[in-house]
């Protein structure tokens, strides 16, 4: 009993048999994946495995078809989950950064601070400021989304989801959309953020990232989880041959 | 000899300026000038027509279009955001409401609220303004919820998901994230909207109304009645033109902007 009890702290993310499915398409085949605090999870994969949708299924962007997901503690498929509460402790950076185009950096990071949080105007933007000058952009504070490089949009979007102060964070395809050499800016906040001990999930298609920084690689294909592993397995040793023709094809041309 | 395609077509514009030119000057010339400017445009009249209807006339048109745009746009954002809404009665309701306001003609919808609801319940319109404005409004309000709708969804879906993934509720996003740059979005033919209601506001003389809710088009119609001329008329044409040819322009303006913006 008392190890339950333990267990359920340390784990930051509880999935257990999720399913998804969008109409006749089954995206999801029974996930079960488990996250402890600090953890660095990257989920790689071929497109069209499922990967996006089971970490949109972690904020509950995507309504699971069926299985339960516990997020610190609080069982967001359960009924009478405050959903909106749980996201505050749940970070999320998307590939298209989604900023708001009609508030400047600055505004972008204090808004959901100001609105949900309640904090005060001062609070936030003190918070603001250290989080811009963290990704880099402290002078950018008063620029526009539609000012900003891809590169600088999405440390400005990383700002804006860590202003929340969240348990854990959410990154999907975070690099995908952006120009060759401006995917180096973001993989180093993402690599900062690591080190700092941040629980992370982190879709992407960066095999590099995913050596040097997961503590754990997740490969995922046809909606099921094919293997897991530290880096050093799953990237360099695999054991199924659907990772190694999936690794082959991205890593050797 | 053959003519290329390029030479026959300047030929026949040629010949086109020409027909143009000839029917202008023909009708110059076969026109009663005086008596045509004495019917229709004669300064005298003309000259009768004011202050009373910029300070009384075109005042009520203006007060009908006011209040018919603001209870307009209120129950537009209403309907619009019900017909977006995931539940489903709600989107029936929308539908059905816009459905019905923007297949009836306005002329019938102002009799059937104007006269009809005190014919059947007895209830007398407490204030001639909203007895006209109120019928007006929620018909705009048909026309506004549709064009709302589309500003909303043309709001990309990703900033639903970024607002809601920061822990703001569905109506919290919705009014600091979403309908500000829906609003960016609908400012141009919503604009199209208010100048098409400036001239919907001329329906509402059917109702009967009294000397101080008269509107524009009435003042200028008891006007050809008063003096036998249809001056009245073409004075109450050129003070709608002077409302809204300057909004139809900043219409031309903002989305010329818009274009350079590339937005």
């Amino acid at each position: 009993m008392s190890n339950e009890t333990i267990l359920i702290d340390d784990y930051v993310v509880n999935i257990n048999d999720l399913n998804k499915s969008f109409g006749s398409n089954h995206v999801l085949r029974g996930i079960d994946l488990h996250v402890q605090r600090g953890e660095v999870v990257c989920i790689i994969g071929p497109s069209g495995s499922g990967k996006s949708t089971l970490l949109r299924c972690i904020n509950m962007l995507e309504q699971p078809s069926s299985g339960n997901i516990v997020v610190l503690g609080r069982e967001l498929t359960h009924i009478d989950c405050d959903i909106d509460e749980a996201r505050t402790r749940i970070g999320m950076v998307f590939q298209q950064f989604n900023l708001f185009p009609h508030m400047t950096a600055l505004e972008n990071i204090c808004v959901a601070q100001r609105k949900v949080l309640r904090r005060s105007k001062a609070e936030a933007e003190m918070k603001g400021l250290q989080l811009l000058a963290r990704v880099g952009l402290t002078e950018k504070a008063d620029a526009y989304p539609g000012q900003l490089s891809g590169g600088q949009q999405q440390r400005v979007a990383i700002a804006r989801a860590l202003a929340m102060d969240p348990d854990v964070m959410l990154f999907d395809e975070a690099t995908s959309a952006l120009d060759p050499e401006l995917v180096g800016d973001v993989l180093n906040v993402m690599k900062a953020l690591a080190e700092d001990g941040m629980t992370m999930l982190v879709v992407t298609h960066e095999m590099g990232f995913a050596s040097n920084v997961a503590t754990r690689v997740v490969f995922m294909d046809g909606g099921v989880i094919v293997e897991q592993g530290p880096p050093s397995q799953v990237i360099n040793a695999p054991q199924e041959d659907r990772t190694k023709s999936f690794l082959s094809s991205v890593l050797n041309h | 000899m053959a003519l290329s395609k390029r030479q026959r077509a300047t030929y026949a514009r040629y010949a086109i300026y020409t027909l143009s030119v000839l029917a202008v000057a023909a009708m110059a010339l076969l026109v009663d000038w005086t008596r045509l400017s004495n019917a229709m445009f004669k300064w005298e009249i003309v000259k009768e027509q004011f202050p009373s209807i910029l300070t009384s006339a075109a005042k009520n048109t203006v007060v009908f279009t006011i209040l018919g745009f603001a209870g307009g746009l209120s129950f537009g954002l209403l309907f619009a955001l019900m017909r977006l809404s995931s539940i489903r009665p709600y989107r029936w309701i929308a539908a059905t409401y816009i459905e019905i306001f923007r297949g009836i003609p306005l002329l019938v919808t102002l009799l059937a609220l104007g006269f009809g609801i005190p014919i059947a319940t007895g209830w007398q319109w407490p204030n001639p303004y909203l007895q006209g404005a109120i019928p007006l409004s929620l018909v705009a309000s048909a026309y506004m919820a549709e064009t709302i709708r589309a500003g909303i969804e043309a709001v990309p879906k990703g900033q639903m998901e970024a607002a809601r993934s920061l822990g703001m509720s569905y109506p919290r996003a919705m009014i600091t994230i979403v309908i500000p740059q829906a609003l960016r979005i609908i400012v141009p033919p919503l604009t199209n909207e208010f100048v098409l209601l400036i001239k919907d506001t001329s329906l509402i003389s059917v109702l009967g109304v009294t000397d101080a809710t008269r509107d524009l088009a009435r003042f200028g119609r008891d006007g050809v009645t008063d003096s036998a001329n249809a001056t009245p008329l073409i004075v109450a044409g050129l003070v709608y033109l002077a409302m809204t040819l300057p909004l139809t322009q900043l219409v031309a303006y903002m989305e010329r902007r818009a274009k350079a913006v590339g937005k």
